[in-house]
């Protein structure tokens, strides 16, 4: 008879809620009154921040985990999903996160990194973790510290969607590259990749991530996320997009109908119209490079 | 509708469509992705897969499917429902969000997340004879279970400690837990049975 033993934080768990989310938006909030409202727009999950990623940029300093009332505050007010960030390497941040039981940690470069060699070890975790990547290597590293799902990188707090296309369509092609790959050339490619050769081979047999791909960082309107979408995103992330815009609620749900029918352009703008002021916003190529934060992790 | 093979349909608002696709291409059964009203009435069956049930419920009113669905499932439609699904497919829920609907059809009431947060997802081996002989891989990820059960409805499968993890009644399966992630085939391969059989009966 097999084993009914149950088994907390496996794979298949861990991995496996992140296909649950497949299709979906998954929306910053820095209040339990945001989450509701994201709750109520259909957000499929909520990241809870204290500052959204254009406030840390305005505001500048060191970005840390948020305060624990506060997320803890979120998790009580919603019933969907709540992730919450912990900073690059912060190993104690994500112990304590866990213990609040969110359910996904963001080990993101958004927050200021607290260890610029090591990201968190994060096989060691029953909780899953979500990492960025600008691209394959970047994503199949994070994969094999334990990483259960990736999310593009993008450039977070801008409202310019110019890298969040860079990154999604990087990895795409990346992988469309490893697929047309004779099985000897896969050697240098995981030594150009910087990535695991077991995982290079399990991306050119399946022609896909291992986890899901989400896309993150300036996507600001549903035209934005349902581009994101028909370039091979799993679904996407809004951070400052949603609450730094004129009409929260209507923006998120305008979001998230554009994200289901991303390729039906006629419901994509139905979804566009009447929505007030998108974010302001800030193109990347006026940014300074020590403040793009998506240079953040290796 | 086709006579002789049916056409299964995965709900495709939300959620882990591609594992239920995946297991229908193992079955070797014909499927479509169902969006509109329009793909609802090409089916004999209709997956509903897992994914957040809030969303669900919301793009199903938003896009116009609440209606025929409602209505393809009162007619005896086949429909199976894992996680997100089995509460589409339950009349009532014991802690709903303040707006939240069910397509309803399972005399059960069910409770969302019942297990907690993610950190309490897990993995077993269930046992449903009705279903299979054999062992079903099972992941329950942010699970709901079955709370109370109506004289109509049967039990498929428990946790050891008896609380109800899948039911049927009639043509409308509903399971808490996700064998597509797992990569188990028993109970599609059941749900297929039902919708082959409705078939032949409305052929016959």
């Amino acid at each position: 008879m097999a084993d009914s033993t149950p088994q907390l934080g496996t794979d298949r768990v861990k991995r496996g809620l992140a296909e649950m989310l497949k299709g979906g938006v998954i929306m910053d909030v820095v209040t339990a009154e945001q989450a509701k409202i994201a709750e109520d727009a259909g957000a499929v999950a909520v990241m809870a921040l204290e500052r959204v990623p254009a406030d840390i940029r305005a505001q500048g300093g060191v970005a840390r985990m948020s305060d624990p009332d506060l997320i803890q505050g979120i998790i009580d007010t919603v019933s969907i999903p709540v992730m919450a960030k912990a900073r690059i390497g912060h190993f104690v941040e994500a112990q304590i996160l866990e213990t609040l039981k969110v359910d996904y940690i963001d080990e993101s470069e958004v927050l200021s990194p607290a260890d610029y060699v090591n990201h968190i070890d994060k096989w060691k975790f029953t909780v899953p973790f979500v990492c960025g990547a600008t691209n394959l290597g970047e994503a199949l590293r994070r994969i094999n510290e334990g990483a259960a799902m990736i999310r593009s990188k993008g450039e977070a707090g801008t409202g310019d969607v110019s890298e969040a296309t860079k990154h999604i369509r990087k990895i795409k092609s990346e992988i469309r590259a490893l697929s047309s790959m004779s099985e000897d050339e896969l050697y240098v490619a995981a030594k150009e990749l910087q990535a695991p050769f077991a995982l290079v081979q399990e991306v050119a047999r399946t022609g896909a991530l291992p986890v899901v791909l989400f896309t993150a960082g300036g996507v600001a309107t549903p035209a934005d996320a349902a581009m994101m979408m028909q370039l091979g995103a799993d679904g996407v992330f809004v951070g400052s997009g949603i609450f730094k815009s004129g009409n929260p609620a209507e923006r998120a749900a305008a979001i998230v109908k554009a994200t289901t029918f991303y390729n039906d352009a006629s419901a994509v703008a139905d979804a566009s119209r009447g929505l007030g002021e998108a974010m302001v916003g800030i193109n990347v190529s006026d940014l300074p490079a020590p403040h793009r934060l998506s240079e953040r992790g290796w | 509708m086709a006579g002789s093979s049916p056409l299964i349909g995965v709900l495709a608002l939300q959620g882990d469509v591609r594992e239920h696709e995946l297991v229908l291409d193992a079955l070797g059964v014909a499927h479509v992705a169902v969006r509109t009203p329009a793909e609802l009435a090409e089916v004999d069956g209709l997956i509903i897969p897992g994914g957040e049930s809030t969303v669900i419920d919301k793009l199903t009113r938003i896009f116009g499917m609440r209606e025929p669905l409602r209505a393809r499932i009162a007619a005896g439609m086949p429909v199976f429902g894992t996680c997100a699904g089995l509460i589409m497919l339950s009349n009532r829920l014991s802690d709903a969000t303040h707006d939240q609907q069910t397509l309803g059809g399972l005399d059960v009431t069910v409770r969302r997340n019942a297990f907690g947060s993610q950190v309490e997802s897990f993995e077993t081996t269930l046992h449903a004879p009705d279903v299979t002989d054999d062992g079903v891989a099972a992941s329950f990820i942010r699970a709901p279970l079955v709370e109370e059960v109506g004289p109509d409805v049967r039990v498929l499968a428990t946790l050891d400690d008896g609380r109800i993890v899948a039911v049927q009644q009639g043509n409308i399966l509903g399971i808490s837990f996700h064998p597509e992630i797992s990569g188990d085939l028993a109970f599609h391969n059941y749900f297929v049975g039902l919708v082959a059989d409705a078939v032949s009966s409305v052929h016959a």
